[in-house]
């Protein structure tokens, strides 16, 4: 193990250099260029013996992927908002098909009008593609969930591809000290992929074939339950993980100071960073506030949500993202899991940070003081009249 | 229905595959719509096989010194009687 000093972007790029990928396919964008520059630099340099395929597109690169993971390899591939719609067509093959490629997605706003800087509105749009969807809050953290995708998509119970969402700028372009494990401890961790679900000369078969009305059904329950399967073996994969690098994860949500507290916002990614930043604040006033951040959105951790949130009195949900003419997704799917329970409170949404705005202390500080007069709905944060 | 080569039905989630993917070929018997079926005269074949090269469903395979057709899958297009340069194939009216 040693300590580096690197951008979101490249500990990613070590994360999966440490993963020994077979294939790794993809096509620059901004903010995702510097993680596959950094992955052609170490295959280049020999340090990752990979066959990096340079494609004309990111359709191509996700279908190149899709082939290269038909045969049994363990492949990679990164994008970033257009270039994570342009493949869109591709991403339920990969699911359906159950190949479990890893990607990682720099998120990135989405045209018109035009802008690089970071939201979530690309990965959340594509929320029902069957991927499994992890954010991470800190480059810590995406190297450690780039190591642990392979093996949460891989396990035989889950097959599922995972995207790994990084905030494009404030996780991609940042810097700071990140624990990178050794090669040996990382073979250790990640055993080699195995399936069955490939083409081979000793034993042929028909693979992506056509399923009518009559086994549709089947085979789409199917893609469901290894989705939900990866609830286990997220927790399994992080247990082992512990034993391995000492650093603990706490499953498909993580929270900070919401014990005793009465009014909570949920967020995603770094947003949770200044959040909890804010937590401290108020909580030095004697305000009964917490934080609570959603690691990973499909599968949704209902249970955990319905557990967390019990006799709190009003929760907000901040979110870079709005789904037009109703209200963000993330908002959606929160209200879902709690009309699935007693939670009978206030639930808001406040959408903020679009096209890379920043969302300041004082923004959250004025979140939470909302969610003290009981307001319902949705709110754009910093708009002004 | 979805069935394999050896025409084992799959339609119960406990024996459908996990993924669209399998050692067989799962399809259906797909031919119902056919009109005219080809029919190879073995005596006029002298199996250069261009009606195997050119069949678009590959329904046409080598047998022995001949060809056999797999009547489950061909649509009855005729592009093997047409390419046929001995005149082997024939196409015969379905009843």
């Amino acid at each position: 193990m040693t300590k580096e000093f690197l951008s979101g972007n490249e500990a990613f790029a070590y994360g999966v250099k440490l993963s020994r990928p077979h294939v790794i396919s993809a096509y620059p964008i901004t903010p995702q260029t510097t993680v596959v520059e950094k992955l052609a630099t170490l295959v280049e340099k020999g340090e990752l013996k990979a066959d990096f395929i340079h494609v004309e597109s990111e359709h191509s690169a996700l279908s190149a992927a899709i082939g290269a993971s038909a045969v049994g390899a363990r492949t990679f591939t990164a994008t970033s908002s257009q270039g994570l719609l342009y493949m869109a067509e591709c991403l339920p093959y990969a699911a359906g098909g159950r190949f479990p490629i890893v990607m990682m997605n720099a998120n990135r706003s989405t045209a018109l009008p035009w802008n690089i800087y970071g939201d979530q509105r690309d990965s959340l749009t594509l929320l029902d593609s069957g991927w499994i969807q992890a954010y991470a809050k800190d480059a810590q953290e995406a190297l450690d969930l780039a190591l642990m995708s392979f093996y949460i998509a891989e396990d035989k119970r889950v097959a599922t591809p995972v995207m790994v969402n990084l905030d494009g700028f404030t996780l991609t372009h940042t810097y700071e000290a990140v624990e990178v494990p050794s090669d040996d401890e990382a073979e250790g961790f990640l055993p080699d992929y195995e399936t069955d679900n490939k083409l081979s000369l000793e034993e042929p078969k028909n693979m992506a074939f056509t399923a009518g009305p009559d086994t549709n059904t089947e085979f789409k329950y199917k893609e469901h339950l290894g989705v939900l399967a990866a609830r286990d073996v997220i927790s399994e994969c992080e247990g082992r993980f512990e034993e391995y690098f000492g650093r603990k994860y706490t499953g498909l949500v993580e929270q900070y100071r919401t014990e005793d507290a009465e009014y909570i916002v949920i967020t995603l990614g770094t947003l949770y960073k200044s959040v909890c930043e804010c937590v401290d604040k108020l909580r030095d006033r004697n305000r009964k506030v917490g934080c609570l951040r959603l690691r990973y959105l499909r599968p949704f951790p209902k249970t955990e949500l319905i557990e967390a949130l019990k006799g709190v009195k009003a929760v907000g949900v901040l979110e870079k993202d709005i789904s037009f003419g109703n209200e963000g997704t993330v908002y959606t799917n929160v209200c879902s899991a709690l009309q699935q329970s007693s939670f009978n409170q206030p639930c808001s949404n406040y959408i903020a940070g679009l096209g890379g705005r920043d969302v300041p202390l004082s923004d959250i500080e004025e979140i939470f003081e909302d969610l003290e007069r009981e307001q319902n709905g949705v709110h754009f944060v910093g708009l002004e009249e | 229905m979805i069935r394999d080569v050896n025409e084992k039905a799959f339609t119960t989630l406990k024996n459908i595959p996990f993924a669209p993917a399998y050692k067989h070929t799962l399809v259906s018997v797909n031919s119902g719509f056919r009109t005219e079926k080809p029919v190879c005269n073995r005596d006029k074949c002298n199996g250069c096989f261009l009606c195997y090269l050119y069949c678009p469903d590959g329904v046409i395979s080598k047998d022995g010194e001949s060809i056999s057709i797999n009547y489950d899958y061909c649509k009855g297009c005729g592009i093997c009687q047409k390419i046929c340069r001995k005149d082997a194939i024939h196409m015969e009216k379905e009843r």
